[in-house]
């Protein structure tokens, strides 16, 4: 009997978990930043997308996961920089240009990876992983734990430092501000609309990394629809952690694991249909909406364009 | 509020607006300007490709027009117009239900698991009307839960219906890969209905009788929604919820009904296409309508009868679309590019509309606010 507790199960899961969790990480980050600043992001998902397809493009025309990783941040950007100019600038209904652009990542990434490959699939490398002193040693889990591409360490100091400019900068307290009272902003003579734009930028270049990790380390490759539903997983792992960047990354690590149960459990003799395992996400999501409803928290400006004056 | 203020600059520009005259010619500016802007711009994206646009937009009149490609286009409106009303209605209750995809699809995979078996065994009026029945009340249940959250625990119901909506795919896959497989052909998918007993067609078209059922819905709905206190009652909780709870309405019952009729309706949408076109469904299949009937929608400013001609240039786009890209070696996915444009130069010209005052907004201010309601319950008001 192949039970659960097998290493080679353990290791796959935890290792899938992570490879799942890092894209839901950088993704619900830049929506917590853009959620904080009075932005819902409906188009994370287009975002994702577009920086997964420029993300494989990149690493895989100029032979470099980094250059990748640069383009699919330019992806993510090119998503913002509609929904800042529409969302933000002109004061438009975050909701619709957010169904806009998921609806137009999904259809141009589809076309040009068409229109590029023929029906083709091309394949990167495997990505470069750095294994950390000692760390890595540990017996059981420490080698498919700290043995990470660099991004993946980057990723987590990098919700160190939106932790820390949330709670102990001037941006933070904008942020918050222009998510909170953004009449009180405004008052102070900081404008509402730059500090949005600016969360929004962020947002999107992040979706953008998100996508290029899930293209470039976690498939190895571009499908049109690859990200099937994370960009709203993202959106809720932002709800639920209520805008902390710590929780963040403990959220996607949970549903990092709900995505990669599944292959993991092809190691052992439970046999589970893949259709049941895809739901889990999604279903401990509707549980924890059901259970935790009454901890969270949202900004009270959210989704409400700013007018100046208006009352 | 910003929105009360957006109120009363429209209410001060239609005191000073002009004749009916001016008033029609504005509505069809608004309602046909982001089309052709997105035709054109679309045009521009395929000369970007390399692609001819001319012929592309002749080809896609050649294929969802001419030589009986308006049959193809009719047959298709019927699932297109019946999810249109059921987002109609709860679009005019300021409630979002963006979980028609999962709502469609169970009720398309009940529909082709048990058709064949009832159509062979029943009379064929009485096994139409019992899976009618059957996909309807499954679009119907799956709504249910958001429905109650929301009702009952103000959860937001845009993440509550695209999360069921994704367990009803699965759910659907489920059924199709298990009890429902025809295990007489290799692909995973359901038992084929018998040519013979899908929905009549009308005399020497390949149109059938579900286009008709669809148009009907149509008056109907748009009675309901116009005529009775029901639509008012809708209109009321789209318009301002505190003042429906106000004037006495039934807050929780409306959103329950509004949500439980628009998962009917898409469920009744799956049972028609299923019935009069496609007989049988693959593993893995999702026409995905919903998405691209959604601008319609708005663009309709959510009115039944105003719906229909949009549905049909939609369907004439996408009847002829599918074969146009085929010709011009481009996958299908190019339609939604043009949805997407679509809905971006709805929100385009909706800013310059209250700039330059071309009428009425293309949602209802509840909808526009569905998000200032919070997503979870609101912390005791201080």
């Amino acid at each position: 009997m192949n039970g659960l507790l097998t290493q080679s199960f353990l290791t796959a899961l935890v290792a899938g978990g992570i490879v799942a969790a890092v894209p839901l990480m950088f993704t619900a980050l830049g929506e917590s930043v853009s959620e904080r600043a009075g932005v819902l992001n409906i188009g994370l998902e287009g975002m994702m997308l577009l920086g997964a397809y420029l993300g494989f493009l990149g690493a895989y025309e100029l032979h470099s996961e980094w250059l990748g990783f640069v383009a699919g941040v330019a992806g993510g950007l090119a998503g913002a920089i509609v929904m800042a100019l529409l969302s933000v600038g002109m004061g438009l209904d975050q909701i619709v240009v957010g169904i806009a652009i998921t609806l137009a990542g999904e259809g141009i990434t589809s076309v040009l990876q068409q229109a590029q490959f023929k029906g083709k699939f091309p394949g990167l490398g495997n990505p470069v992983t750095v294994a950390l002193p000692g760390l890595s040693r540990i017996p059981v889990l420490g080698h498919s734990v700290f043995d990470q591409p660099l991004l993946v360490y980057l990723g987590v100091g990098l919700l160190a430092l939106v932790a820390w400019v949330f709670r102990a900068t001037s941006w933070g307290l904008n942020l918050q501000a222009a998510g909170e009272k953004p009449e009180a902003l405004d008052a102070a003579g900081i404008s509402v609309p730059a500090v949005r734009t600016y969360a929004v930028l962020t947002a999107g270049a992040l979706a953008g990394l998100g996508g290029a990790y899930l293209a470039i380390v976690g498939a190895s490759t571009f499908t049109p629809f690859m990200t099937q539903g994370q960009g709203y997983i993202a959106i809720v792992i932002a709800m639920l952690a209520r805008g902390k960047p710590l929780w963040v990354g403990v959220s996607s690590f949970v549903f990092g694991i709900c995505l990669s149960i599944g292959t993991a459990l092809q190691l052992t003799s439970i046999n589970i249909s893949g259709d049941v395992i895809n739901m889990l996400p999604y279903i401990a999501i509707m549980a924890a909406l059901v259970l935790f409803a009454r901890g969270s928290y949202l900004p009270p400006a959210l989704c409400l364009p700013y007018v100046r004056g208006g009352k | 509020m910003s929105a009360t203020a957006a109120a009363s600059r429209e209410a001060a520009g239609r005191s000073a607006e002009p004749g009916p005259a001016s008033r029609w010619w504005r509505t069809v500016v608004r309602s046909l300007a982001p089309v052709i802007l997105a035709l054109v711009a679309g045009g521009l994206l395929l000369l970007a490709l390399g692609q001819n646009p001319a012929r592309f937009y002749v080809a896609v009149w050649q294929g969802g027009v001419e030589s009986g490609g308006w049959q193809d286009s009719a047959v298709l409106m019927a699932p297109l117009l019946l999810i249109a009303l059921g987002l109609i209605i709860v679009f005019r209750a300021g409630i979002w239900n963006l979980g028609y995809d999962g709502q469609y699809l169970l009720g398309a995979a009940l529909v082709a698991g048990f058709g064949p078996g009832l159509l062979e065994r029943w009379p064929a009026p009485l096994a139409y009307a019992v899976l009618f029945g059957v996909a309807g009340c499954a679009g119907a249940l799956w709504t249910l839960i958001p429905a109650v959250l929301k009702a009952w625990y103000e959860t937001n119901e845009i993440i509550t219906t695209l999360m069921m909506s994704f367990i009803g795919i699965g759910i659907a896959n489920i059924l199709v890969k298990g009890p429902f497989q025809d295990h007489a052909v290799n692909i995973p998918q359901t038992r084929t209905i018998p040519f013979g007993k899908l929905l009549p067609n009308l005399s020497g078209t390949r149109v059938h009788v579900g286009v008709l059922l669809a148009l009907a819905a149509v008056v109907v709905v748009h009675y309901l929604l116009t005529r009775t206190s029901f639509g008012l009652r809708l209109s009321v909780l789209g318009a301002n919820p505190r003042t429906a709870g106000h004037v006495g309405i039934n807050v929780r019952r409306v959103i329950v009904t509004s949500f439980v009729w628009s998962g009917f309706l898409i469920g009744v949408a799956a049972a028609v296409d299923i019935l009069g076109l496609w007989a049988y469904v693959r593993a893995n299949w999702n026409p995905g309508y919903g998405n691209t009937v959604i601008p319609f929608v708005f663009l309709a400013r959510l009115n039944p009868l105003a719906v229909v001609p949009f549905v049909a240039f939609y369907a004439v786009l996408s009847t002829g679309g599918d074969l146009a890209a085929q010709q011009a070696n481009l996958p299908t996915d190019f339609l939604l590019v043009l949805v997407a444009l679509i809905l971006l130069f709805m929100t385009v010209i909706e800013f310059l509309g209250r700039r330059r005052d071309l009428g009425r907004s293309y949602l209802t201010p509840g909808l526009k606010e569905a998000l200032r309601r919070p997503l979870f319950r609101r912390r005791p008001a201080r």
